[in-house]
């Protein structure tokens, strides 16, 4: 084929798939997250996950305005850096959308949920929705809420709860050490975990309680060394990608062998790396589950995820509700335009989720009350992570955990 | 006193791995006056080249090819690359070895992704060799001490015993001359900047199964490298492995024994401010050590470069 046909082939195509969209009305959703970089993998299994539900659970079925309208998910990639996210802010807005999905480090949503509230500030008539996928800091649904921004996730402190709930059933834990990451997050799974051991279990001690700088660590043995010396019956840890893989082995290799509870101790080559001295040790508290496939529906859904996206996992089940529960809203509004009708259609909403049950966006703080499990990491899983052979088994299952949690949360609504 | 000699071991550890890294360095840079940006790349290269071997043949024949290998890049980069570019002067050296640092850690994300890769110690040293009060001490620790001392003791041998390390230790002050005694100094600096980088590869093959295998591990180290041979002498064998044992222990220690600042302000007199959290020197009072540590071996680097600018051991003035 020389030059010329080249050009007029391609030429056609795209003429015709034009022509296809033109029919269907595309409704955008901007992805702020980061795409390259060293957490490039929480990323990119994020957007696989959106642009799965988005297909199956939203676009195929012709859920979104009677099947007149498609999602379609707009990746911006923010290297996880609060500075360049709002400049990925920028960019999406300028190309017209309103609709705006992050989840990876609540420093960047705090940055996000700031910009996004002055934007709509100044322009009253224009506003933007800011979608939190994954980003748990508490403070964003109490001190720091806002009307325009949701948490899809359960935050820290409801993990927290359900993680507790798990603990104080455990009689044989009577020491904890907690250990996080030196930044909002990190505290705040630190105070949340003293505030609820108090509560529930009054006898058991902190026999350590310590923050490390953030993705700085190179080695954690002298940690290692510290919790073992402690004498302590279970680690508690909010630590993510390097410095989990890196405190999880240190940890393991220094022979402690009772439960690490974690928060993201799983997926990304996490498991992996834990491999078999993981299994029976490594628990991880998250929204909904995998394994077992609460319903046949997410049986199918997570098994076309594994067939579509076979090099990623399906690590984080609240993400998949993101996408359906916006077309519903969408739909008790009409439109995609009116962002503010959309908003308050989105307040108080219930959901019955495929992955993570009876699901309700509570209306006081926009924070996301649904099925929140305790896992465990277990050999010959349904659904593997990392190729591994292993996967996280739901061990304690809390539905509508924390419903009645307190909230500080003064809205203001527009 | 139990935890006290874990921790000696422990950094200990830390240590030699740092030096396995910093040895081929302070050569390269004494030798050829390049700062090689891209030395924690081949450190990098190493852990995914041994991963990669280890999946087919297993952890042994990794630990011995994959090196070989990244000596084998090394020299080639040397010979079509550094060498063709030398002639401009420093800066563009400098700016060539940064743009291979950059180079190779998008190489290594195109070919084996972005994820942490499950590379573990072999079969036949996972357990625990030791242990001390219930810290179990990994045999593949063991082995890790043993490699570096090895590495240690023959790089000394060499460069001081044999024909060969004259030959280098004379290039590296007087390479004219040396090279009109009819030595092929080219051909010397060329081995040199291949073994050098071959021993960062041998640094990541066996610090991957510990530190673990992912792109940002060469970055995680890129600094603290520099930061270990300015301290102990820029071009000193002996420098790189005292500062590399200082920093390791330094940072071993710092993390395990909790000292606060407030400790040490009450101590020397000092009385804690009642409303600490709104106070202005709130961070002074809430520091502790092992928040402090990492930022320790650049302290260090400033006090030796303030009180001798040459280093530990180094020997030259400027």
């Amino acid at each position: 084929m020389n030059k010329f046909n080249l050009m007029m082939a391609s030429a056609l195509a795209a003429g015709l798939v034009a022509g296809v969209a033109a029919a269907q009305e595309k409704i955008r959703i901007a992805f702020i997250d980061p795409l390259s970089g060293p957490f490039a993998t929480t990323g990119t299994q994020g957007l696989a996950i959106y642009r799965h539900s988005v297909k199956e659970l939203v676009n195929e079925p012709g859920a979104l305005l009677n099947g007149q309208a498609e999602f379609e998910m707009v990746p911006f990639d923010n290297k996880i850096s609060a500075k360049e996210s709002l400049i990925q802010l920028q960019v999406a807005m300028d190309q017209g959308i309103r609709i705006i999905a992050q989840g990876a480090s609540s420093g960047v949503a705090n940055a996000l949920t700031e910009a996004v509230a002055k934007h709509n500030r100044r322009n009253p008539d224009d506003p933007v929705i800011f979608l939190n996928h994954s980003a748990v800091d508490p403070a964003l649904t109490n001190d720091k809420c806002q009307f325009w921004h949701f948490r899809f996730d359960a935050n820290a402190d409801i993990k927290m709860d359900a993680l507790t709930d798990d603990i104080a059933a455990n009689p044989d834990i009577k020491k904890v050490y907690v250990i996080g990451q030196d930044y909002s997050f990190g505290k705040a799974v630190a105070a949340a975990a003293q505030r609820f051991l108090k509560e529930k279990r009054p006898d058991i001690e902190i026999v350590g309680n310590e923050l490390h700088p953030i993705g700085k660590v190179k080695d954690f043995t002298p940690y290692a060394r510290k919790i073992v010396g402690s004498g302590a019956d279970a680690v508690i840890t909010g630590n993510w990608g390097g410095d989990m893989v890196g405190l999880g082995k240190a940890v393991m290799g220094a022979g402690f062998d009772k439960p690490i509870y974690t928060y993201y101790g799983a997926t990304s080559g996490i498991t992996a790396a834990f491999g078999e001295e993981g299994d029976g040790i490594v628990k991880l508290v998250g929204a909904g589950q995998v394994n077992p496939a609460p319903t046949p529906e997410a049986q199918e859904f997570i098994e076309a995820f594994y067939v579509n996206f076979p090099d990623l996992d399906f690590g984080q089940p609240q993400m998949a509700n993101v996408a359906p529960m916006l077309a519903a809203a969408i739909n008790e509004v009409g439109n995609a335009t009116d962002i503010k009708a959309i908003a308050y259609a989105l307040e108080g909403m219930e959901y019955d989720s495929i992955v993570t049950g009876k699901t309700v966006m509570r209306e006081s703080d926009h924070q996301t009350i649904q099925t929140v499990t305790v896992q465990g990491q277990t050999p010959g899983a349904a659904f593997e992570y990392d190729k591994s052979g292993r996967g996280m088994v739901a061990e304690t299952v809390v539905e509508l955990a924390s419903n009645d949690s307190a909230t500080t949360c003064e809205m203001k609504r527009p | 006193m139990a935890l006290f000699l874990v921790n000696v071991l422990d950094g200990f550890v830390t240590g030699l791995l740092l030096f396995m890294l910093c040895s081929g360095l302070t050569l390269i840079f004494s030798m050829m006056g390049v700062l090689n940006f891209a030395h924690a790349s081949f450190y990098m290269l190493g852990a995914y080249f041994a991963y990669q071997i280890s999946l087919v043949t297993g952890f042994w024949s990794g630990l011995l090819i994959a090196p070989l290998i990244v000596g084998i890049i090394g020299a080639l980069i040397e010979r079509y690359g550094l060498r063709r570019v030398h002639k401009y002067g420093h800066v563009p050296e400098l700016i060539f070895t940064f743009g291979l640092a950059l180079l190779i850690e998008e190489a290594v994300q195109f070919f084996w992704g972005k994820s942490q890769l499950p590379f573990s110690e072999p079969a036949a040293l996972d357990f625990a060799a030791f242990a001390i009060a219930g810290n179990a001490f990994p045999a593949y620790k063991v082995f890790m001490i043993a490699v570096a001392m090895g590495i240690f003791l023959t790089l000394l041998y060499i460069l001081t015993k044999t024909r060969i390390g004259m030959t280098i230790q004379a290039a590296l002050s007087y390479p004219e001359t040396v090279q009109n005694l009819g030595h092929n100094v080219p051909l010397v600096f060329m081995c040199v900047f291949g073994v050098g980088t071959a021993m960062a590869g041998l640094a990541g093959v066996i610090a991957g199964p510990v530190l673990g295998v992912f792109p940002g591990m060469a970055l995680q180290l890129g600094s603290i490298v520099f930061v270990t041979i300015v301290i102990g002498g820029l071009g000193s064998l002996w420098g790189a492995l005292v500062a590399s044992l200082i920093i390791g222990w330094l940072q071993t220690f710092a993390t395990a024994y909790d000292v606060t600042a407030e400790q040490i302000l009450t101590a020397i007199g000092f009385t804690k401010p009642e409303m600490i959290w709104d106070h202005p020197l709130q961070d002074l009072w809430t520091l502790t050590l092992p928040q402090l540590g990492p930022i320790l071996p650049y302290l260090l680097m400033i006090i030796v470069l303030v009180l001798r600018p040459q280093g530990l051991m180094g020997n030259r003035e400027s």
